[in-house]
């Protein structure tokens, strides 16, 4: 176990082991099922998908409850990983951080973006 | 120690650009790499998702225009372009998504050998690859 207190502490990289696992696989199901939900809809229609067809999908109260589920479990997924990457490549620690809030500052955006082309439908 | 014993390259803080070149590449490697690739991609072309959902759901005018930038493009991209880059989504999430399932049925089973690590590997590529190519033509117009 990791010391995280006093003068021998770690102080690098992220130790948050097995959370991150757990967080990784179970955003990714969360994030295969609906997969799964929005293209058994897709699948479901008959003949070319128009707008009403398409926007009608995402129109219903579940629907965009469970599409937010998949937007949070997406930018958390996305965070765990794309911080990996930065770990393993960015060594300059200054850099690195600039790096991490860029990332932050990237997902929240994108969510945010998402969250307000579902509620206005 | 023997002196028939070859002398193995020793690798530390590696560098990207001299070192990289002269690692092996088995395919269990190099799913694992472009696992990761595909992410990046993912992550970095995520305001572009958000942008086709937003036009593709808002209204009936803002859905042609969703269409058209795959046949007219957008700004001074070229359609094909786009097309292009959305290529490259639906391979990156087809590779992504599989390599991840295979990760969780490795969880699962709670045992690798070597050879299953390459078997799934192979099929790993194979069905992204496959997958992209059906959807790349049905996106490229060919069926």
């Amino acid at each position: 176990m990791a010391i995280t207190y006093g003068s021998k502490r770690l102080s690098v990289g992220a130790h948050y082991g097995l959370r991150d696992w757990l967080v990784q696989r179970l955003t990714a199901i969360v994030m295969a099922l609906f997969t799964i939900v929005l293209l058994i809809q897709v699948i479901a229609t008959k003949g070319p998908i128009g707008y009403e067809t398409w926007a009608g999908i995402f129109a219903s109260q579940w629907m965009k409850s469970i599409t937010f589920a998949t937007l949070v479990a997406l930018i958390w997924h996305a965070w765990v990983g794309v911080r990996n990457v930065w770990m393993d490549y960015i060594k300059p620690d200054g850099l690195r951080l600039v790096f991490y809030l860029v990332t932050i500052f990237w997902l929240v955006a994108c969510a945010g973006w998402g969250v307000q082309v579902l509620w206005r439908l | 120690m023997s002196e028939t014993t070859k002398k193995r390259p020793e690798f530390r803080n590696i560098n990207a650009f001299a070192d990289l070149p002269s690692y092996r590449w088995p395919l269990a490697a190099l799913v694992s790499g472009m696992h990761r690739i595909s992410g990046l991609l993912l992550f970095i072309l995520l305001p572009f998702i958000v942008w086709m959902l937003d036009t593709s759901v808002t209204s009936e005018i803002s859905f042609a225009r969703f269409t058209s930038i795959f046949s007219e493009g957008a700004g001074f991209l070229p359609g094909w372009f786009i097309k292009l880059v959305t290529l490259g989504l639906i391979w990156a999430y087809l590779h992504h998504f599989i390599a991840g399932i295979r990760h969780v049925y490795f969880d699962i089973s709670h045992q690798t050998t070597k050879d299953r690590g390459r078997r799934t590997a192979a099929v790993t590529m194979i069905l992204a690859f496959g997958l992209t190519a059906i959807l790349g033509a049905k996106l490229f117009g060919l069926y």
